[in-house]
């Protein structure tokens, strides 16, 4: 590869007739690259195609979960090539390394990381049709302006993209950091609610997602595996099985599963419902029961390696005038997303054509190459819409069963997780527990002890967050739990409970002071604004932005008497995922029960992209985590999942949700994440309104196990 | 296996499959209509929502045997100019994230909207309770069947 060529275009004809501009760039000179062009690569990749009629198709190339990013990350190319967005068609591309980074839906970073890259795509490609133009016309670009896929000289001469296109595609891209982007006053699409590019297709029942796929002479494949996490399979007898109309083969698979490949989906589930196993074990099998008190045991111990340690936690504790100490806990969960797992595998001699729904592509792909012994280079992965994942296809487990069974079987299938296989088959937030300590002296927490427990987490704790930075003697300490029950990450990992946890016990910290718990946390930022104690992740003052302003939408003010009847609010605040978001939650005493009734969010995640998807975003973020703090239950008996549909394991339903109002601070800041962290202070907030309706704590998710009254 | 004649969406069609299988199956592997949705296979998350005679009912748990004369529509077959209120009004609002469950809560909506024109809250709540939105959607679902009722 010529290193020296810094830039290239390439040009291909369409089928339209139009030009298709691919748009790489190579690293500075200076950047130690390899001999290997992927490597060489820098964040720009931007990929479009504008065809003569005006008409411009934009690439998004990250996979699409329901957080909108197929509509939102094409809006911020089209902003900056100034085009109108009725000309843009967008397009789901496949995993393609050459061109794109970072092809995850995951850490809701997807705008986050590409912000900057997506803008380059569409100002380098304005700065070209800009180029073309000033030839066209024998004048000088800098006497025309593009927007409205129209460019405009200063004499009013004017020409369409579309006319433009051929000759642009022509000419030598500039260097990314020579064009000059739009400053966020000059937006005109970025900040406009535009609906999902997918709505016709959803509305009317297009095959979009994985479950949907259908290819000639395709097979449908389910598999068996161990019922509970520990055992192994002995034997199985799969003659019922094979007396099933359709069912085609069955074999062992994956050391311990067994696979059932048939011709329609309906066989392929009967034929694994008449598989009949035995299984071994080693007579290990945990229960939840067990794991609970393996956590439990751990939260009194002290951790061979504190994750933070600041001041001398153990003085402060001993010289305080009064300890509080909570502990909290929370079970396994699964993710459920509505489709479940499923992907088509075509594994043939020379290649691998894989197709599905998929939060990590790449690392799939690496995966199967390393599972079928093949060359990355033959397999090719296709990113269908997603029925929701929420971290469950962050796993690759059902891409790895289709491609084994596609290989073993010589036919291409679509391999199906039936719901039941979903929410048993493993990949769980994990089961954790914290400890929380509060030393108090003189009117103020003086010291801070936070101890995790986790099961299979290497890390329950995010020990450079909020409280840590605002208090003087800080000791934040976690605990591996090594488990058979496999996890993943679920919706904001982590945070997702360790929230919950910690804003309910700062409320109990805040309440034995005699102050306001948004005064007490206001009083908490400042110290970390004038004495900050060692490093930390968050910034002041957007944490203290947010908290103010979901106090002022939520007039919040001096609480009822606790137990009274009618409205009363709680109140929680996080920062993850580069976000920030403050809630209020209120919920209703009617005498009888406690419902919730709403939630008032305020978020800063910089620049808002699409405004009416970013409310979505946020909304399904407070439902979700309300609806999982309150409901949401799993456990083990001999490793077994005790739940596997939706009859033993609750969702939150119609009726069930809270009004969400969602405000948003307004930023010209760069866009950070959207589609988790609204979910980690939800359950804080209704524990803590929950506190001030009923007198009752809650130490245990879900809550309706742990307290009467709620919902 | 055996031949069934069933109508779906206004037209006629034989398929063939043993008499056990789901409508929901048929639906989609016979017929390639993907509308439709796999959730739960037990009628608990209300995805594979169809119209059986104009009634809502689950496509996974009713066996092709079953179908008989009935009219079966599916969401493909809900508006042929894509105009039905209750689509009108899901674009107005964008109430889809990922989607999925969507068909099934459409199908839901039009048949409490054709049963009960101007449904209130509590009406709403407890006909659209049967169906699971794991994206939490269900303000917009309330406000987008509100909207659909007002267009009628």
């Amino acid at each position: 590869m010529d290193n020296n060529r810094r830039n290239f275009i390439k040009i291909t004809a369409t089928v339209g007739g139009g030009l298709m501009l691919g748009f790489s760039w190579l690293k500075p000179s200076g950047e130690k690259g390899g001999t290997d062009l992927h490597t060489d690569f820098i964040e720009l990749n931007g990929y479009l195609k504008i065809a003569p009629d005006g008409k411009v198709t934009i690439q998004s190339p990250n996979p699409e979960v329901g957080q909108n990013v197929k509509t939102s990350m094409p809006m911020i190319v089209a902003e900056e090539l100034g085009v109108n967005w009725k000309d843009v068609i967008v397009e789901q591309a496949p995993l393609n390394t050459a061109v794109f980074k970072r092809q995850v839906a995951g850490g809701s970073q997807s705008i986050r990381q590409t912000w900057t890259t997506l803008r380059t795509a569409g100002a380098t490609a304005r700065h070209l049709l800009i180029e073309a133009a000033a030839k066209q016309w024998g004048v000088s670009p800098s006497e025309c302006s593009a927007s409205e896929s129209t460019v405009r000289h200063t004499s009013g001469k004017t020409a369409s993209y579309g006319s433009l296109a051929t000759l642009a595609a022509t000419l030598t891209p500039p260097e990314p950091e020579q064009v000059k982007l739009k400053d966020p006053s000059e937006f005109t699409l970025i900040g406009t609610s535009q609906i999902n590019v997918d709505m016709e297709d959803i509305l009317t029942g297009k095959p979009i997602f994985g479950m949907d796929q259908h290819r000639p002479g395709m097979m449908y494949s389910t598999a068996l595996r161990p019922p509970a996490f520990g055992q192994k399979l002995k034997s199985f007898d799969d003659r019922a099985a094979r007396a099933v109309n359709g069912v085609q083969q069955v074999f062992r698979f994956a050391n311990d599963k067994v696979a059932v490949v048939a011709t329609s989906t309906w066989a392929a589930i009967k034929g694994k419902k008449a598989l009949q196993a035995i299984w071994e074990d080693d007579g290990t099998l945990e229960s939840t029961a067990s794991q609970n008190e393996a956590m439990r045991k751990k939260l009194d111990e002290p951790a061979a390696q504190p994750k933070r340690s600041d001041g001398d936690v153990k003085a402060a504790f001993a010289a305080a005038e009064k300890v509080i100490e909570r502990v909290y806990e929370a079970p396994f969960l699964p993710h459920n997303p509505m489709e479940p797992g499923n992907f088509f595998a075509h594994v043939t001699a020379d290649k691998v054509e894989l197709s599905g729904p998929a939060q990590a592509p790449e690392r799939f792909r690496k995966e199967v190459a390393d599972l079928l012994k093949r060359d990355e280079s033959t397999i090719s992965i296709g990113l269908t819409r997603m029925g929701g994942g929420f971290g469950r296809r962050l796993r690759g487990d059902f891409v790895l069963e289709a491609a084994e069974i596609s290989s073993i079987a010589q036919a291409p299938v679509l391999h199906v997780y039936t719901r039941e296989d979903d929410m048993t088959a493993g990949i769980y937030r994990p089961a954790c527990q914290y400890k929380f300590r509060a030393a108090i002296k003189g009117g103020r927490m003086t010291g801070y002890h936070l101890t995790g427990a986790g099961m299979n987490m290497d890390n329950t704790v995010r020990e450079n967050y909020f409280p840590a930075g605002a208090i003087e003697h800080c000791l934040i300490e976690s605990h591996n739990i090594p488990s058979k029950v496999t996890i993943g990450p679920w919706r904001a990992p982590v945070t997702n409970f360790l929230a919950t946890a910690e804003q309910s016990f700062l409320d109990e910290v805040a309440e034995a002071l005699g102050q306001d718990a948004v005064q007490f946390r206001l009083d908490l930022y400042e110290r970390a604004r004038t004495n900050p104690v060692g490093k930390f992740d968050y910034d002041v003052e957007k944490s203290v932005g947010v908290i103010k302003l979901a106090a002022e939408k939520a007039n919040w003010g001096a609480p009822k008497a606790i137990g009274a009847t009618g409205t009363h609010q709680g109140f929680s605040a996080y920062y993850s995922h580069n976000s920030y978001v403050a809630e209020v939650a209120e919920l209703q005493n009617t005498g009888r029960k406690t419902v919730v009734k709403k939630v008032i969010c305020a978020v800063d995640c910089g620049i808002v992209i699409n405004p009416i998807a970013a409310i979505n975003q946020a909304e399904g973020g407070v439902v979700d985590g309300i609806g999982h703090a309150m409901y949401g239950d799993f456990d083990f008996v001999d490793g077994k999942p005790q739940q596997d549909n939706f009859d033993t394991f609750r969702l939150v339903r119609m009726g069930e949700q809270p009004a969400v109002e969602v405000h948003f601070v307004k930023s010209n800041n760069d866009p950070t994440g959207l589609g988790e962290p609204t979910l980690p202070p939800a359950g804080g907030a209704v524990a803590n309104a929950f506190y001030r309706a009923t007198g009752q704590r809650i130490y245990v998710q879900p809550f309706v196990k742990g307290v009467k009254g709620l919902g | 296996m055996a031949k069934y004649n069933i109508t779906v969406n206004g037209k006629k069609r034989q398929v063939e499959a043993d008499s056990d299988t789901p409508l929901l199956w048929v639906l989609r592997d016979n017929l390639h209509l993907y509308g439709t949705k796999y959730g739960c296979g037990i009628a608990e998350c209300g995805a594979c929502t169809i119209h059986y005679n104009g009634n809502p009912m689950r496509a996974c748990t009713m066996t092709v045997g079953s179908v008989g004369e009935a009219a079966i529509t599916t969401i493909e077959g809900l508006s042929e100019n894509t105009n039905h209120p209750v689509l009108q009004a899901w674009r107005e609002h964008d109430v889809p994230q990922c989607g999925y469950c969507q068909a099934g809560q459409i199908m839901t909506a039009a048949a409490l909207l054709a049963e009960t024109p101007n449904p209130d809250d509590d009406e709403i709540e407890a006909a659209m309770y049967t169906n699971i939105c794991r994206c939490g959607t269900y303000n917009k679902i309330m406000a987008a069947v509100k909207t659909a009722a007002s267009m009628k």
